[in-house]
């Protein structure tokens, strides 16, 4: 072939695969403006005042095309399908307790975005803000609205882009004082001091102010672990335990259980652990369930599932009884004040 | 547009002009600046990729990804094995490096669209494990091509050539993927259409602009018979190089743990820490091509060692209580880069040297996979050493480790007189050329 032919050649590729490429990225734009556009048969989103410290609300990242997508909104916790007042603060994870919110957002930069983590008052009016490694996945504040934590996921340099891990951090708040890597606390597997460079921690729950649970992953398999600030140790109790979430009384663990025989893509089941004489429940829902679960109140759970607008809320008891209920449509997120 | 007869007419500068008379530098030949291309484009496209994926993953398709890294030792090991056949069934014929240098980078090639409908771990997980199956198999001889393309006096610059290219593209890729992102909020379906297209036109800038037949002919009358990776493994210089390449390989800490270190050493925030790979490969884009050139002059196996020393220097300051300013992490960094630019290319140049033509891949492949095969022990028990002692501990035992392992290469490579620590007898250059590439 002569080189004039294989110049030609070239050309001709560069502006086939240039134009399928812009086609792509054109579709992907288009397709993403459609989601600023709020469709018929939406739930009802206007702007408004979020108050955390109201009673009776529940607040939750609105996933509902429009320009309000993924602010954070609230309804009624009586009147989850009604119109819901929207903040313009925008999260990706959120949570609140105590009149304290902890919104986990992500920072569009010049040349590459960033995450961080935003302390927010009863008002959501920031009070300080956390840089974050990695991408975001839960957060909580303990029921007083004195301790925040959160985990993201971090990624291994660009060469070994497979390796992942988490992070979580627990920040004091009248201290301010940031613990950002509960892998540095004293990990006590089964009463022994455990020190392996795989411990993995992520998902905590608060009972107080100094004291919550979380899961710590090594060696393969994942324990519940309690946790206290003070001592800084983090002691397991039960295995086989993540996405921990303490019921309102301190008495049960709602948690992801990974079960046999489920496929690999789906591997897990919400249960409940009676702390005290460590039965575990399975709850009616029978779907994979990756979060972690809030309680609404003593009795009911509430998770997400993956939905027509990413994510959609729903309900099962707590006791193993009823069926799961879709309580929230394009909903990510929640939690209820008082 | 392409000559390899420097070793059909020994000693006699060639029409490109690639044998340089003392004191004027040759120019790159044109097949390791296409070679050098098509790594640039393909690691743009996987680049685009490794830069998206965690956060498709976890934000779009709400994944837990912390199964992968259990994966990766398998694919390591995978990996060893492929790019053995790799560089073996690239000796095999006239056009045989081109051949499977093709395959490799078509089946990564073949990858990036598969993403778009692979939507459970094991799924995208297999698609990445032949992604780097085909990166596995095209090492080996693509290394093989650039070092039958140039000439054996600049055969260190060249590989700095294609090196500095290539990290040009790891650079540039991250950088396209977030503009595709940033004018298609959410559009990682865009992103591997995108990194797809790039990577189909790497493979068609090697298939249409990279000669096939990359050494002289009737080369395949080899010596070897019919086990070729035996028979260049029992070679004393492969053994020699080889072993030096696992002793150095085996205290080598893995990028991952060496910046975490720094991290933890310097108290970096969060924010600093996914740039810390760039600073690395900064350095290493800047410093490739100088000291490929260094190991022309200076000797490939000496500067490979001392390369290690860099490294050495790295950890140095990363153990010593230096507190914790910009300008240590600066220094780490750039240590860290120049024993890249030092060793990457540089030993596979000083492989080439080590190898007859006709087995010239299968002999890439042993040394890189017996470097690879140590790295990898080493962050395995880097780990554990981390784990058990904590990380000041665990890095000064590294560099005890390598101030060991560097001795011990010292005395292996040194230049004993024999005919052996010269080049390869079918490299033969101008016997007036001062400047050899033996140590």
């Amino acid at each position: 072939m002569s080189r004039r032919s294989r110049l030609l050649i070239l050309l001709t590729a560069v502006l086939v695969l240039g134009g399928v490429a812009l086609a792509a990225t054109l579709h992907a734009a288009g397709r993403a403006a459609e989601k600023d556009r709020a469709r018929p048969g939406d739930p009802r989103v206007s702007s408004g005042e979020v108050a955390l410290d109201a009673p009776g609300r529940s607040v939750f990242r609105n996933m509902a095309w429009g320009p309000h997508r993924d602010e954070i909104a609230s309804v009624p916790a009586s009147d989850p399908s009604g119109p819901r007042t929207s903040s313009g603060v925008r999260c990706l994870r959120f949570h609140t307790a105590g009149g304290t919110g902890i919104c986990l957002q992500a920072v569009h930069g010049g040349l590459r975005d960033g995450y961080r983590a935003v302390v927010l008052d009863a008002r959501l009016h920031e009070l300080r803000h956390y840089d974050l490694a990695g991408i975001p996945t839960r957060a909580r504040v303990s029921p007083g609205g004195r301790t925040v934590a959160w985990t993201v996921f971090v990624s291994g340099d660009s060469y070994a882009g497979t390796n992942f891990s988490t992070r979580t951090s627990v920040l004091d708040l009248r201290t301010w004082t940031l613990d950002r890597n509960l892998e540095d606390y004293r990990f006590f597997l089964d009463g022994r001091l455990h020190k392996a460079v795989d411990t993995n921690v992520w998902g905590v729950t608060f009972a107080d102010d100094t004291h919550f649970y979380a899961t710590v992953a090594t060696g393969g398999r994942t324990h519940l672990v309690r946790g206290d600030r003070t001592a800084r140790t983090l002691r397991s109790v039960h295995t086989n335990v993540e996405c921990p979430s303490l019921s309102p009384d301190g008495t049960r663990i709602a948690y992801k259980k990974r079960v046999e025989g489920a496929p690999e893509d789906a591997p897990w089941r919400l249960y409940v652990l009676d702390l005290r004489t460590q039965r575990e429940t399975p709850t009616a829902e029978r779907r994979s369930i990756d979060d972690q679960a809030v309680w609404r109140d003593g009795r009911t759970l509430v998770y997400a599932l993956p939905g027509d607008y990413g994510s959609d809320l729903w309900t099962v008891p707590a006791d193993g009884s009823g069926s799961p209920r879709l309580t929230m449509a394009a909903a990510l997120a929640p939690a209820f004040t008082g | 547009m392409y000559l390899a007869d420097s070793r059909t007419a020994p000693g006699v500068p060639d029409t490109a002009g690639r044998s340089p008379s003392p004191g004027r530098r040759a120019a790159v030949p044109a097949t390791v600046l296409t070679l050098g291309t098509v790594s640039l484009v393909t690691d743009i496209s996987s680049e685009m990729v490794t830069a998206v994926l965690p956060l498709y993953l976890v934000a779009e398709l709400g994944l837990s990804p912390l199964g992968f890294g259990l994966l990766d030792g398998i694919h390591n090991g995978v990996g060893a094995l492929v790019r053995l056949a790799g560089g073996r069934f690239a000796d095999r014929g006239p056009g045989g490096h081109k051949a499977v240098a093709a395959a490799g980078y078509g089946l990564s090639a073949l990858c990036k669209p598969l993403l778009l409908f692979a939507h459970g771990v094991p799924l995208i997980g297999a698609v990445l494990a032949a992604d780097r199956t085909g990166k596995g198999l095209r090492t080996a001889p693509r290394d093989a091509m650039i070092s039958l393309a140039c000439d054996p006096t600049t055969r260190g610059r060249a590989f700095g050539v294609h090196r500095a290219m290539d990290t040009a593209g790891a650079l540039i890729g991250p950088l396209i993927a977030f503009l595709v992102l940033r004018a298609a909020a959410g559009g990682y379906d865009a992103v591997f259409t995108v990194s797809g297209c790039t990577a189909a036109l790497g493979v068609l800038i090697l298939l249409l602009f990279v000669p096939g037949r990359t050494a002289s002919p009737g080369h395949h009358s080899a010596p070897e018979g019919r086990a070729p990776l035996r028979a260049v493994a029992r070679r004393p210089e492969v053994r020699r190089l080889t072993a030096c390449a696992v002793l150095l390989g085996l205290t080598t800490v893995s990028d991952s743990f060496l910046y975490l270190t720094l991290q933890r050493r310097l108290d970096l925030s969060e924010t600093w820490f996914p740039l810390l790979p760039l600073g690395t490969a900064g350095a290493f884009l800047l410093l490739a091509v100088p000291l490929g050139a260094v190991a022309d002059r200076f000797g490939r196996r000496r500067l490979f060692l001392c390369g290690h020393l860099a490294l050495l220097g790295a950890y140095g300051v990363l153990a010593a209580p230096l507190g914790g300013s910009p300008a240590l992490l600066c220094l780490a960094l750039a240590l860290h880069g120049s024993f890249y630019a030092a060793t990457d290319g540089v030993l596979a140049a000083a492989a080439a040297d080590a190898v007859p033509e006709a087995v010239r891949g299968s002999g890439l492949a042993v040394v890189q996979t017996g470097q690879a095969a140590a790295r990898f022990a080493c962050s395995i028990a880097f780990g554990a050493a981390w784990a058990a002692w904590g990380d000041r501990t665990a890095l000064e035992a590294a560099a005890a480790g390598l101030t060991v392992s560097a001795a011990a290469s010292a005395l292996l490579l040194r230049p004993s007189g024999s005919p052996e620590n010269a080049r390869s007898p079918q490299d033969t250059q101008s016997p007036k050329s001062a400047k050899g590439p033996a140590l």
